[in-house]
């Protein structure tokens, strides 16, 4: 019996020590190949890093569906009201001609754009769905410049691996893996159904991310970061980095 | 008569044990009650942020919904006719409810090979040709309307009506409630747009999600109802020791 015991927890505790020691080995492969998202949460690291990899593996370069002008909805929900602080009030007032976006971090040429700059990019459009964390979905045409145009004409430096970005609302900071920021349906979107995009929308300039959840597609978009890193992501509310669920 | 004859009834059977269920059939099932129950915590704090239903591709509060659940929200924008609104517990909720799928996709996959190779399924579950006349059928749910407990010489193998629901649960509302996840999933339907397409919408998807979900907790209640007239102790012992007392030889 004794011998059996014995044998038992040799075989158990070289599987265990084989296990951890492969465990170990894929989470470097994974790192290396980009697989591991920034840590959000730490007790739901394993789930969220599950999703972003085999998301990776599967869908790096695929594009989010479409829709026919048809199918654009009459209803367009804008969910909050444009920011009610003094800058944004006076940018406004001004048709936001005062309006820069920084881009800056990890480029060969940290630029600020105006709007008139920004318009001045190939603009491209695309009709997709805006698909809420929440529950809730509509479909729209987003008219912009693919963020990947920028990217280009700052000079992305090969050590940059995330984009971070930033809102005139401070709690709305968000970021982006290259491979999303490359992603030619990533777009800083200025129109919207043929106009203006709208301010509840996010006049003058978001971010359109179709194949994540919208609390990705951040409004009011005033500065880009190329970094490497992305440390203590607060997310709004804790929302998990990685939303393509 | 149970206070009296069950001691003696016990000791008889203490030295007859007879395993009951596979030790791989007691964890996944241990493993996936654990899971099922925080997909129903988290699954109803993501619903209370927009407990409206639609059908079709999409689905806002400006649109007509198909059905709306009778319960206050988590977000000021969404009528509910309460006059308060829930706190925001949605980050933890959604982490926790993408970290049990993984968990109970795991388990599951555990659980059909396993059952696979050793013919659970085959065995335990398909019910055979004769349970499945009309007769049958009827002496089988005549024996739950009448709540009689099950004796002694069924009680090794499942009813036919046993094996009907949890085939249903295994083989089609699991593989739903997977696939009409996967199908809200912008990512994943970017690169597999039949996800969504084969249920002709996003918010269809999201609206058979939440009913297939509601079919999996009525299963839970059944369920642990059952094991309740059948009796809670002998049928936890047996999927937590994999032993139940039997009183007849086999």
């Amino acid at each position: 019996m004794s011998n059996v015991t014995r044998r038992k927890l040799i075989t158990t505790g070289l599987a265990t020590a084989a296990g951890a020691a492969g465990l170990a080995a894929a989470a470097r492969i994974a790192d290396r190949y980009g697989l591991i998202p920034p840590e959000g949460a730490r007790l739901y690291h394993p789930g969220e890093t599950l999703t972003y990899a085999s998301h990776r593996l599967l869908a790096r370069q695929s594009a989010a569906r479409e829709f026919a002008r048809g199918q654009i909805s009459k209803d367009p929900f804008p969910n909050h009201a444009p920011p009610d602080g003094d800058d944004y009030a006076r940018l406004r007032a001004g048709g936001f001609a005062g309006w820069r976006i920084e881009v800056d971090g990890m480029v060969a040429n940290p630029t600020s754009f105006s709007l008139a700059d920004l318009r001045s990019f190939p603009s491209r459009s695309q009709i997709t769905m805006l698909q809420c964390e929440e529950g809730w979905s509509f479909i729209a045409e987003w008219i912009g410049t693919p963020l990947s145009e920028i990217l280009a004409a700052v000079g992305t430096l090969p050590q940059a691996r995330y984009v971070d970005y930033y809102s005139i609302q401070p709690k709305w900071r968000q970021s982006i893996d290259m491979a999303d920021a490359l992603h030619p349906q990533t777009f800083l979107t200025y129109g919207m159904n043929g106009g203006e995009l709208p301010e509840g929308h996010g006049a003058p300039v978001r971010l359109s991310l179709p194949r994540q959840l919208s609390y990705k597609s951040v409004k009011y978009i005033t500065r880009l970061t190329l970094t490497d890193r992305i440390t203590g992501y607060g997310g709004k509310g804790r929302y998990s980095w990685y939303a393509g669920i | 008569m149970a206070d009296a004859v069950q001691p003696m009834m016990e000791a008889v059977a203490a030295s007859r044990n007879a395993p009951r269920h596979s030790a791989l059939v007691r964890v996944t099932h241990w493993i996936t009650t654990l899971c099922v129950f925080a997909l129903l915590v988290s699954g109803i704090q993501i619903v209370l942020s927009h407990p409206r239903f639609y059908w079709g591709e999409v689905g806002n509060v400006l649109t007509t919904p198909l059905f709306t659940l009778p319960v206050p929200s988590s977000r000021a924008a969404v009528p509910t006719g309460y006059g308060y609104v829930l706190s925001d517990q949605n980050g933890w909720s959604r982490s926790l409810h993408f970290q049990a799928a993984w968990v109970l996709v795991f388990t599951g996959i555990a659980y059909l090979i396993s059952g696979l190779l050793r013919r659970h399924f085959s065995r335990n579950l398909v019910p055979t040709g004769a349970d499945l006349r009309p007769r049958s059928l009827l002496e089988a749910a005549g024996g739950r309307l009448r709540s009689r407990k099950p004796d002694e010489a069924e009680a090794p193998r499942y009813n036919v009506l046993q094996r009907l629901a949890y085939l249903f649960v295994i083989f089609v509302l699991t593989p739903l409630a997977i696939w009409t996840g996967l199908a809200m999933s912008p990512a994943l339907v970017s690169a597999f747009p039949f996800l969504v397409g084969a249920f002709g919408g996003q918010q269809s998807a999201r609206t058979i999600h939440f009913v297939v979900s509601a079919l999996i907790v009525l299963f839970v209640l059944v369920h642990t109802a059952m094991v309740c007239r059948a009796g809670f102790t002998s049928r936890m012992r047996a999927m937590i020791t994999g032993r139940i007392a039997s009183r007849s030889e086999p």
